[in-house]
């Protein structure tokens, strides 16, 4: 039972809150970044709200149940994730063994949704964005494994997210060593990607794509992965600050820098979003199988010299 | 070998806000052939200018382009002039030449900011257009008008600029110098963007001389070609000002193009507001005599070629307009293909397409079949509308 308000509360209800506040913190900062007003703190519930309201529209020739599936199996693994990243805050040893390999899969299924989601709806525009976030997918899933292998390799060889934190408890935050330094900036690099930000939107990029695999979703659909996208603003920031910030900690003024470590990490990504252009796939993925890749080695080789 | 799919661009796309249509043919990524359509947007300006008065046509012309709107008028007033022969007063040539380098600056400004939003990169987008507002409010002191600043009269201006405006507005335009020097240095230092744009599209001065692009298109493929420099119309000719020339022709040329070029425009809108002579601004045409004239201005796309005939009566008896765009969309074609769709949009926004003004009534004839002549299209019209006609059952 008490899973289940796991599930409901934390997974669903809190992260979907802090992830629609973070999706406004972000999109104010960029409005008044480039001299313009901003929207007010509930339009992103709003806009999921009116998109709720609307008209499911299913292309003709399309694969129906697929075509509405895809966004539910991508909302489905966020809140799984998230239940689980709050289990582990809350409670050290309330998790299972080799919960960060679960997290880690999970983590995929909202990019293989969209692609799946894409592909079904039968337009080459939706099959040319699909096709880049497959070769996007390929692209930054090797550095950002060998970069959660040091956070992995500094606490003791541990696979379960409990005994990182406890172990960064106890010594300190990860990032403060050298290794953890250089995977915080692979991690921070992928989460642009996952995220599907610029400079790496190009799956979705608006003017050549016209929003790419999500071209042909209207209604719910639309509205289940934009709220899955604000989740994740909330979801991939938190899985970072646990693998190598110490987490988040329900004390005190640790409450505060908790907020405060959230905050900086959203802050990056809207300030990495502003300055980029969007960059072509075949650059990203020479950007992570090259540059990326090789950083996420050294720190690994550093983690493994106790560095 | 791949597969061959289409992909369409329009015929409306969120790219551009005008109707246009291109099918491109890919490979995975890679373009292999490219169908330009344009021509959704027929408008009739020619035909409709026929129907008006010299002076009305102006204003009419003004309307061809939301952006570009002094170029026409310009043009046209100085083939109108030409049927006539005359000279424009010198004060008159003075406010004309600053509110068509005022339009260039704010030309450039909005194609910059439009390459950054199809680049992804929106921070430039917004900002290019902060700057720009700046430049439209020194338009509405000047001439009254933020777009559309109807200053243009056969023979003159129709406005005159006030003496006690002036220090205000150099003080605008010097006020706006820092902030586009950052711009310009956030543009052109860009790694990122580099990536994007160097190599990306290239128009080799080759190309570029035989499909005869123009304006900032050529310049940046190395073909030294501007009409304020070969042909000195305005004030041009007396004031300092060098032409932007660069040798890539690809895509970060074109933007490095008509970034210096924005500089130049205010360099020379500040000479000229410095030197502003007194005197008339209109030499007061009474009548136009039979004859045909041509005049040609280099917009801020290209050469705006204009030509008028006149039958002594007060209309245009023939009125043709050529934009800019009618040269460069073609080379569209040769630096497109072979590269991929993600640049397929930004090479494409690089000639600075401007289709609605472009647009016109082309026939196309296959071998042995007629050209269709004037009388023919009517004819067709005609029949065309009596089948809607038959169709929906009206009689």
């Amino acid at each position: 039972m008490i899973y289940i308000y796991y599930l409901l509360v934390l997974g669903f209800l809190a992260t979907a809150a802090i992830g629609l506040v973070a999706s406004w913190i972000d999109r104010k900062v960029t409005a008044r970044v480039q001299y313009r007003v901003g929207p007010p703190i509930l339009q992103p519930l709003i806009d999921i709200v009116k998109l709720l309201g609307k008209e499911t529209l299913i292309p003709a020739g399309s694969s129906k149940i697929t075509f509405l599936a895809a966004p539910v199996l991508g909302f489905a693994s966020v809140v799984v994730v998230s239940t689980l990243l709050w289990l582990n805050n809350i409670n050290f040893n309330q998790s299972f063994l080799g919960d960060l390999i679960v997290v880690l899969y999970l983590l995929t299924l909202p990019s293989i949704s969209i692609i799946i989601g894409g592909f079904a709806s039968r337009n080459p525009l939706a099959s040319i964005g699909a096709s880049r976030e497959m070769k996007l997918i390929l692209a930054y899933e090797l550095p950002f494994i060998l970069a959660v292998l040091v956070p992995v390799i500094q606490s003791g060889f541990s696979i379960k997210l409990g005994e990182i934190l406890n172990f960064q408890a106890q010594n300190g935050a990860i990032i403060g060593s050298l290794s953890g330094v250089l995977a915080f900036i692979v991690i921070a690099m992928c989460i642009q990607a996952k995220l599907a930000l610029v400079p790496f939107d190009m799956a979705e990029a608006e003017t050549e794509l016209i929003g790419g695999p999500l071209v042909e979703y209207s209604g719910s659909g639309l509205a289940m992965y934009k709220l899955t996208k604000n989740m994740l603003l909330f979801v991939l920031p938190f899985f970072c600050m646990i693998l190598l910030m110490g987490g988040f900690v329900f004390s005190g003024i640790h409450i505060f820098y908790g907020i405060l470590k959230y905050i900086g990490l959203v802050a990056l990504i809207t300030v990495i979003r502003n300055t980029n252009p969007r960059v072509r796939i075949d650059q990203a993925v020479r950007f992570f199988w090259g540059p990326m890749t090789i950083i996420a080695i050294v720190a690994v080789i550093l983690a493994l010299n106790g560095l | 070998m791949a597969k061959k799919t289409i992909v369409p661009i329009g015929p409306y796309h969120p790219l551009q806000e005008e109707p246009e249509f291109f099918t491109l043919t890919v490979e995975g990524e890679k373009i292999v052939d490219i169908d330009v359509r344009v021509g959704w947007n027929h408008r009739g300006i020619e035909k409709l200018s026929e129907s008006k008065s010299f002076d009305q046509s102006t204003f009419l012309v003004e309307r061809i382009c939301g952006i570009c709107s002094t170029s026409h008028p310009f043009a046209y007033t100085r083939a109108v002039e030409d049927i006539i022969s005359i000279e424009v007063p010198e004060r008159a040539k003075y406010i004309r030449t600053i509110i068509a380098e005022g339009e260039r600056i704010h030309s450039h400004l909005l194609w910059l900011g439009l390459a950054g939003h199809f680049l992804g990169y929106n921070t430039v987008y917004m900002w290019a257009w902060k700057l720009r507002e700046e430049i439209l409010d020194v338009m509405e002191i000047l001439s009254g008008n933020r777009n559309n600043y109807a200053m243009f009269k056969p023979g003159g201006v129709r406005r005159d600029i006030n003496p006690d405006d002036i220090p205000g507005v150099v003080k605008k335009i010097d006020s706006i110098i820092p902030t586009l020097v950052m711009l310009k240095k956030a543009v052109i230092d860009d790694p990122v963007l580099h990536a994007r744009t160097k190599g990306v599209g290239v128009l080799t001065k080759e190309d570029s001389i035989s499909y005869c692009a123009l304006g900032p298109t050529s310049r940046a493929s190395g073909v030294a070609r501007d009409i304020r420099k070969d042909c000195p119309y305005g004030v041009y000719d007396k004031l300092e000002w060098d032409m932007i020339v660069t040798q890539n022709g690809d895509v970060f040329d074109k933007l490095l193009v008509r970034v210096l070029e924005t500089f130049e425009s205010i360099k020379i809108v500040k000479q000229c507001l410095k030197d502003l002579p007194k005197g008339e601004i209109d030499a007061k045409i009474k009548n136009i005599p039979p004859g045909e004239g041509i005049g040609h201005i280099e917009a801020p796309r290209g050469e705006c070629f204009h030509y008028v005939l006149s039958d002594g009566t007060n209309r245009p008896a023939r009125h043709k307009v050529r934009a800019p765009t009618f040269m460069n969309l073609p080379t569209y074609k040769a630096t497109v293909i072979g590269e991929t769709i993600s640049d397929a949009t930004i090479i494409l926004a690089a000639i600075d397409p401007c289709y609605c003004c472009t647009e016109r009534v082309a026939v196309r004839t296959l071998k042995g079949k007629k050209i269709y002549d004037g009388q023919d299209l009517v004819k067709l019209s005609q029949e065309k509308t009596q089948k809607i006609k038959d169709k929906m059952g009206i009689k």
